[in-house]
């Protein structure tokens, strides 16, 4: 199945009744596919909207009377909703939102690019606020932790963002869908009329200060939380290695192309790969330290997880990046000759 | 084992469909299988090219830099990739509207007149199936039994009495001399 239609069906059987969206290359199929299939998902609404920025409040009005919702996007429209993300964070309201990226600034282009990276992992709109981002690296994985998104979503009461790209989008490969976890999100959360009950308020805007720094200190304690207890991330070769590329999504697997390659040439490298984007796996690259001295960032861009790495290794180590922006797509011949040049430089 | 191919021609000859069909097969088949079809800034009449590859192994890149087998429907396509097919590849040619050779003489060239075949049995629009007869044939990573199989589940979802005209140009392409 293609990658677009996946996650549209991953969502259905996740519980996802409403999705609202507006088309952008090169995720049209999820929105075809919701709005083809939502109709048998009973109770379950599509909308095309007018705009990005309209899906994007109509989600949140659709999280707020208690729905499981989403929205998709690529770059460029991913950029308009971040007022929407904002508020949903700032609301503590449940709801996953879908990036297949292309290449920026601007309209760019409609290739895979990895370029929103920073937008992703710092939140994207303004205010003190973190979302979860998930970067999938196979059809298989799309499916898989589109369902996991929203289980997230409900847990932490936050924004989760599943962060592919073109490539990912348009790709078809095999998959199957595992069984949903029922959902546990609590009533009391849900605004649909008080009854007999007390007064329900979803707010995002607070005036006095010592309130809102008091929100603000919750939504803290809770991300440290998240970054405690959500980090994922996959190790590949890693035993022996004395060179680790750290790459996710795409650039991941043409890692893992690459290394193979490297490896027939005798050259020990593996591969770190990030599953969460924010919580990054800062604690495992960090042990990594103790043993390899070398890393080598790999992504679709100019750099910009390499950052974080830097950050993960707190001056340890030798980072180094190669990167491919705009919509190119390196080859794993392309990466394994980077990773030799640095196996000779070491 | 990884073989790659790209399957290239003007929207309406089928080319994304062969690729589907093919990696529908081989994903039936066991084997790990990608399927990148071009999603560029097309026009309808235009060129249309999808990518298959199929391994035993996991697919590190869906992206054929060097594709083990090119097929191309038309001209334009056969300038576009013929570069790009690695030393000593395959080359499947629509030879009923493709008049110009190659410039590369490290290929194998394999002919096939589609337009031909497909116009004698009465329905230009099966060429894509006589093409992908042959081509199975050729590659021989899959049975002619498989592949008609994993047809016959796709068309099922369309039309179930397009099947005895595929069957029949499948065969006419899969018994050409090759």
């Amino acid at each position: 199945m293609q990658g677009n239609r996946v996650i549209g069906e991953a969502a259905i059987r996740a519980g996802c009744r409403f999705y609202a969206g507006y088309p952008i290359t090169p995720q049209n199929e999820l929105t075809e596919y919701m709005a083809d299939n939502m109709r048998r998902a009973k109770g379950g609404t599509f909308i095309q909207a007018e705009s990005e920025i309209a899906a994007i409040n109509m989600v949140l009005g659709a999280a707020a009377a208690g729905a499981r919702a989403m929205t998709s996007s690529s770059s460029p429209g991913i950029s308009l909703k971040q007022e929407g993300i904002s508020s949903l964070a700032a609301d503590e309201l449940p709801a996953v939102i879908v990036n297949i990226m292309r290449g920026g600034p601007g309209l760019g282009n409609i290739l895979p690019s990895q370029g929103d990276y920073f937008q992703a992992t710092r939140g994207g709109g303004h205010g003190d606020y973190r979302t979860i981002v998930l970067a999938p690296a196979s059809v298989q994985e799309l499916a898989d932790l589109t369902m996991d998104a929203f289980d997230l979503a409900d847990r932490y009461r936050n924004p989760v963002l599943i962060l592919a790209d073109g490539m990912m989008g348009q790709m078809m490969e095999p998959v199957e869908f595992s069984d949903p976890s029922s959902r546990q999100y609590p009533e009391c959360y849900i605004l649909k009329g008080k009854g007999k009950g007390k007064s329900k308020f979803i707010r995002g805007l607070i005036l006095d200060a010592i309130r809102m720094e008091e929100h603000n200190w919750k939504l803290y304690r809770k991300y440290q939380v998240i970054t405690q207890k959500e980090v994922r991330f996959e190790t590949f070769w890693t035993d022996d290695a004395e060179i680790l590329i750290v790459a996710y999504g795409t650039a991941a697997r043409i890692a893992k192309g690459a290394i193979k390659r490297s490896r027939e040439m005798g050259i020990p490298v593996g591969l770190i790969r990030p599953i969460t984007l924010w919580p990054f796996p800062m604690e495992v690259i960090r042990s990594f330290a103790e043993r390899v001295e070398n890393f080598l960032v790999f992504e679709m861009n100019t750099g910009q997880m390499v950052e974080d790495v830097q950050l993960a290794l707190g001056g340890i180590g030798k980072v180094q990046f190669y990167g491919r922006p705009g919509g190119v797509i390196p080859t794993p011949a392309e990466l394994a000759k980077v990773i030799a040049y640095q196996a000779r430089k070491k | 084992m990884i073989r790659k191919t790209i399957f290239a021609g003007f929207g309406g000859q089928g080319v994304l469909m062969m690729g589907y069909i093919y990696a529908h097969t081989v994903m039936n088949e066991g084997y790990h299988v990608t399927y990148l079809p071009s999603y560029g800034v097309e026009v309808r009449g235009g060129t249309a090219n999808c990518t298959v590859a199929v391994s035993d192994e996991e697919i590190a890149s869906p992206i054929a830099s060097e594709p083990d087998y090119l097929v191309v429907m038309n001209k334009p396509s056969l300038y576009t990739y013929q570069n790009r097919v690695a030393p000593q590849g395959i080359i499947f040619l629509n030879s009923s509207i493709i008049d110009t050779r190659p410039t590369r003489k490290d290929l194998n060239i394999h002919d096939v007149p589609v337009g031909d075949i497909a116009g004698k049995l009465g329905n230009p629009r099966v060429q894509n199936v006589v093409m992908m007869g042959s081509f199975i044939k050729k590659t021989g990573l899959i049975t002619p039994e498989a592949f008609l199989k994993g047809l016959k589940q796709i068309l099922g979802e369309k039309k179930k009495s397009a099947m005895e005209i595929n069957r029949k140009a499948f065969a006419a392409g899969y018994e050409l001399e090759i």
